[in-house]
């Protein structure tokens, strides 16, 4: 069993194992254990399939940008590799240059992520047109979906914490 | 085939994949796990069939989502479909707010509480717990996501325990999950045609 309190969200959260949380916390530990694991398998997949771990990093980095979560920006940004080509994803500016699939992928994050009631059945076809395969669109919206779950729970974490 | 649904309703709709599902007699021992299948089981739903598109996701989050919906303590099990209803709503997943306003009903034998949720939202006259849980949800479920101080205390004056709060977050934030996938990855279509 790992420590919930070293999980990516309750850290976030700034709840500590000594905090008046603590026991609140412990009451839902399979579901903490759940989350970090979900965590790990939506960001750091083997394999990764058509979603390299750089670009996961950096798209859930962009998604904590675009729901104002700095704290979990910083965890992601420090998941990117130095350097590399998916630093530029994790900018909620750059909406993908002259890569018509990189587009296509921010196009759909930024959507999902940020006016998911707007999706339709265009917005899969964009993806399936610049040859995105059906798995890689599934992995991409589940990667999607995880962080929309995930920067909620940090935020009603911190909320429960400051009122405790 | 029939038009998607677009209004709120209660009546569970089919859920109809814009993604090729896996076939289940080419699925690998992965997916199969993932999907908890067992050789005599073909009962396996369109939905999670597209999800096993992703096996590792699919593996952690169906206990998850079951250790969030159906764990005992905390907030109940009528309280906890409020918050996938108000979450459901913000998200327009159809499906997602079909079936947990169908159980939220069946659950607490009242159905003037959707009613006036969907008829008027916010403005809906709730309880003031009722109020409390969906003003919370809906808040959380913004992006960026709106909930405060005030909504927490809204909370804990309409007598929620922290533990059920909690589960509140908890709840609201899976459906920021789960509506996240059935309203993209497909769409609800009317059972009766």
């Amino acid at each position: 069993m790992d420590d919930i309190f070293k999980s990516v969200v309750v850290e976030a959260a700034g709840i500590s194992a000594n905090h008046p949380l603590a026991s609140v916390l412990a009451g839902r530990d399979e579901v903490m254990q759940l989350t970090q694991a979900a965590h790990d398998a939506a960001l750091k997949p083997e394999p990764p399939g058509g979603l390299s771990h750089g670009e996961r990093a950096a798209l859930a980095c962009r998604m904590a940008r675009l729901n104002d979560e700095a704290t979990l920006a910083r965890h992601y940004e420090a998941m990117i590799p130095e350097g590399s080509e998916p630093l530029f994803m994790a900018d909620p500016a750059f909406i993908g240059g002259d890569d018509n699939r990189a587009k296509a992928i921010l196009r759909h994050t930024d959507l999902v992520t940020t006016n998911p009631k707007q999706a339709s059945e265009s917005d899969v076809s964009t993806l399936k047109a610049v040859g995105i395969l059906e798995p890689d669109i599934v992995r991409l919206s589940e990667l999607i979906a995880f962080v929309g779950y995930q920067v909620r729970a940090v935020k009603g974490l911190r909320l429960m914490a400051a009122a405790t | 085939m029939s038009e998607p649904i677009t209004d709120f309703t209660t009546a569970v709709p089919f859920w109809k994949p814009r993604v090729t599902p896996v076939e289940l007699d080419k699925a690998s021992e992965e997916q199969l796990d993932a999907m908890k299948v067992t050789p005599s089981d073909t009962g396996v739903g369109e939905y999670v069939l597209v999800l096993a598109h992703d096996p590792k996701t699919l593996k952690e989050r169906t206990p998850l989502f079951n250790g969030i919906i159906y764990s005992h303590g905390g907030l109940s099990r009528t309280e906890t479909e409020l918050g996938a209803v108000a979450a459901s709503l913000v998200n327009r997943c159809i499906y997602c707010a079909a079936v947990h306003s169908n159980r939220y009903n069946q659950l607490s034998k009242d159905e003037t509480v959707i009613e006036g949720i969907f008829d008027s939202g916010e403005n809906a006259d709730l309880d003031p717990r009722q109020q409390a849980i969906y003003n919370f949800a809906t808040k959380l479920s913004q992006c960026p996501p709106e909930a405060d101080g005030a909504d927490i205390k809204q909370l804990t004056d309409a007598g929620l325990g922290m533990d059920e709060i909690f589960d509140l977050v908890l709840t609201a934030s899976l459906f920021g999950w789960a509506n996240r996938l059935m309203h993209v990855l497909g769409d609800p279509i009317p059972r009766e045609a």
